[in-house]
């Protein structure tokens, strides 16, 4: 399974010449990030020490983009790749193929505790993979050739350790499509901790000598985002545990419910790529009515007219617009990573707690 | 057996919405199928949809997911198209199926270049296979009119069509009506999927149009008994859909489309005009 040594160490002759380039030049290190969330959190650690591209732009549904031209010419050009893994840009390893990407890649949920896709196949056995990996938060900058071992396994490997470990017994009954794991890993303030540490490393052992700036960064942006968890939770709990059901357009807020203790519930599935059955569309109306749930909240980056209807026909109310898997516009209620959990926790317990 | 096909219409709003809304593109497309079909244009309803398409995304891309923007976009391009491809052949060498293909590809390739530069939003193919479960109720006062004004318009220009349909020399020679029908059939053809559109998407709203005319074909020879038949393996298809959809947890569109096409081929193996079973029977000594 493991790459050859060889390539390995090409990849390693790769990295090291990169780096040692940016911080010579002085130039800010070019970072590709996928979405719009991973490019928040990077333009937050690096600074002025990074210049980030981000692939799907604001309100942007990165299940089912399609890179340009342009996006393989950044990909080719970046420093550094930052992308969420699990299997959340099924359009990504095309897209590297195409661009000659040889600078550091680092998947932003490794390390993380990810919920299995559908009917609980119990997967939450993985320490093996966060101990391991969880040593890598606070290295030093001479850790090189350990860590460009590290990225390039998982580039060969689709950046998903748990797909590898886990392929024997259950790999071949999911859809591939879809993945094993539920991707939108950044719906919990505790997953973004992780994807903080993993963005400061990749961006540390890209960039040695502004390493410093970025670990401090990265523990002012890591206090608020602690700060923020601990304002969400105080929101929440103070919602009755009886109005904690709500409905979303795609089921994407799975981790928020878990770390938070709410309910979503969803007639289009993991993934807006897949059409809602009128069977998904009658068991969800069903549900509703059965448990009164009353609050019904569209999705930026999803068509809304079935909502509506569902809403329409259940009497439930419309109370909001959450963000699940980018942001907004500058000037939108969700422009930053932080803004966003912020906007989609207080639309949350507004329209709940009425 | 009942409950299983009455229950899940009595018992949920959209799904008797999808029902009428369906009802109601198969009254008003499907007889323009039958037209389509006898005047050899069926992949002309085709080229339209695909002529429509960018219309309808440079709708929603200007206005969100406006009915009414989508509904004119949608419009306008397929006129445009139509109108030209008419043009063109009717004052240069070329055919009109070869000037048809040609603006409807620039139409196309128009669409997903303005598409495309507006990077990818919310994801524009969901927009554009429409949502059969999401009809609100503009849309059905929509899908109803477009029906209704569609019938309306056959029924007035029923016997040009027909003549156009046996032979269109003979109408052109004879009467300046020749254009106008022409024209005023495509505009027909355009108003129908644009309806399709909204319900089932422009590619499917194409299957609900000439799906069922080409079944209707192996059980009925005159023109009112093809309408009639056509009309039926619509509104049946639909149901049909609607309830696998619901049972089998189905994507609706696709599943009315598949179950219009299913239809067509048991018409083609037994239909009583034509049919491959017929034909394949020794046929009748004419004897007395």
């Amino acid at each position: 399974m493991r790459s050859s040594s060889l390539k390995i160490a090409t990849a390693a002759a790769a990295l090291l010449f990169t780096s040692t380039l940016y911080a010579q030049s002085g130039s800010p290190t070019p970072v590709v990030a996928t979405f719009s969330i991973i490019g928040d959190m990077v333009s937050r650690i690096g600074g002025d020490h990074v210049d980030v591209t981000t692939l799907v732009g604001p309100n942007g549904d990165t299940h089912v983009y399609q890179p340009t031209p342009k996006d393989a010419k950044s990909v080719s050009e970046a420093g550094v790749l930052v992308v969420n893994g699990l299997e959340f840009e099924g359009w990504l390893e095309r897209l590297i193929a195409a661009s000659d990407f040889d600078g550091v890649r680092v998947v932003a949920t490794r390390g993380i505790d990810p919920i299995a896709f559908e009917d609980g196949d119990e997967h939450h056995d993985d320490d093996h993979d966060s101990d391991e990996h969880h040593e890598d938060e606070h290295h030093e900058e001479n850790e090189h050739a350990e860590h460009d071992e590290h990225d390039d396994d998982h580039g060969d490997e689709h950046g998903d350790e748990h797909d590898d470990e886990h392929k024997d017994d259950h790999g071949d009954e999911h859809d591939h499509h879809h993945g094993a794991f539920d991707p939108h890993t950044w719906q919990s303030l505790t997953n973004a901790i992780v994807y903080v540490d993993n963005i400061t490393a990749a961006l540390a052992q890209s960039d040695p000598a502004n390493a410093a700036t970025f670990y401090q960064n990265r523990a002012k942006y890591v206090d608020e985002i602690k700060s923020l968890d601990a304002e969400i939770r105080g929101l929440i709990s103070g919602l009755p545990s009886d109005r904690r059901t709500v409905v979303t357009s795609h089921d994407a807020f799975q981790y928020f419910g878990r770390d938070y203790g709410v309910t979503f519930l969803a007639p289009q599935g993991l993934s807006t790529d897949s059409e809602a059955s009128a069977k998904d569309v009658a068991k969800l109306i069903k549900q509703m009515r059965s448990e009164g749930i009353s609050a019904v909240f569209l999705e930026n980056i999803t068509d809304s007219r079935l909502l509506e209807q569902i809403a329409n026909e259940t009497g439930a109310k419309i109370g909001g617009t959450l963000y699940p898997g980018a942001l907004s516009d500058a000037d939108g209620p969700a422009p930053t990573y932080l803004d966003m959990m912020r906007h989609n926790a207080t639309t949350l317990t507004n329209a709940l707690s009425q | 057996m009942i409950d299983a096909i009455v229950l899940p219409f009595a018992e949920f709003g959209f799904m008797r919405r999808a029902l009428l809304g369906c009802i109601a593109i198969s009254l008003g497309a499907t007889p323009v199928g039958v037209f389509l079909m006898l005047r050899r244009m069926s992949l002309t309803g085709d080229a339209m949809a695909h002529a429509i398409l960018p219309g309808a995304a440079i709708g929603y891309l200007v206005a969100g997911l406006s009915l009414g923007a989508m509904t004119v976009g949608g419009l306008i391009a397929g006129m445009a198209v139509a109108l030209l491809s008419g043009f063109v052949t009717r004052v240069t060498v070329l055919r009109e199926d070869a000037s048809l293909a040609a603006f409807y590809l620039i139409s196309l390739a128009l669409g997903v270049l303005i598409v495309s530069t507006r990077g990818s939003n919310v994801d524009l193919m969901h927009v554009l296979f429409g949502t059969v479960l999401a009809l609100d109720d503009a849309a059905l006062i929509l899908l109803c009119s477009i029906a209704s004004l569609s019938l309306l318009i056959l029924a007035a220009l029923f016997r040009p069509l027909v003549l156009e349909c046996a032979d269109p020399q003979f109408l052109r020679s004879v009467s300046r009506l020749s254009a106008i029908t022409h024209f005023t059939f495509l505009t027909l053809v355009v108003l129908n999927l644009v309806a399709g559109f909204h319900a089932l998407g422009t590619l499917m709203a194409v299957g609900i149009m000439i799906l069922p005319a080409a079944a209707a074909r192996f059980w009925a020879a005159s023109i009112g008994a093809l309408v009639i038949v056509a009309v039926a393996v619509a509104v049946l298809s639909s149901a049909v859909g609607l309830l696998l959809s619901y049972h089998y947890s189905l994507p609706s569109g696709p599943a009315i489309i598949l179950v219009a096409g299913i239809l067509y081929m048991v018409s083609l193996l037994f239909g009583t005009v034509g049919g491959v079973a017929v034909r394949a029977l020794p046929r009748p000594h004419f004897e007395s």
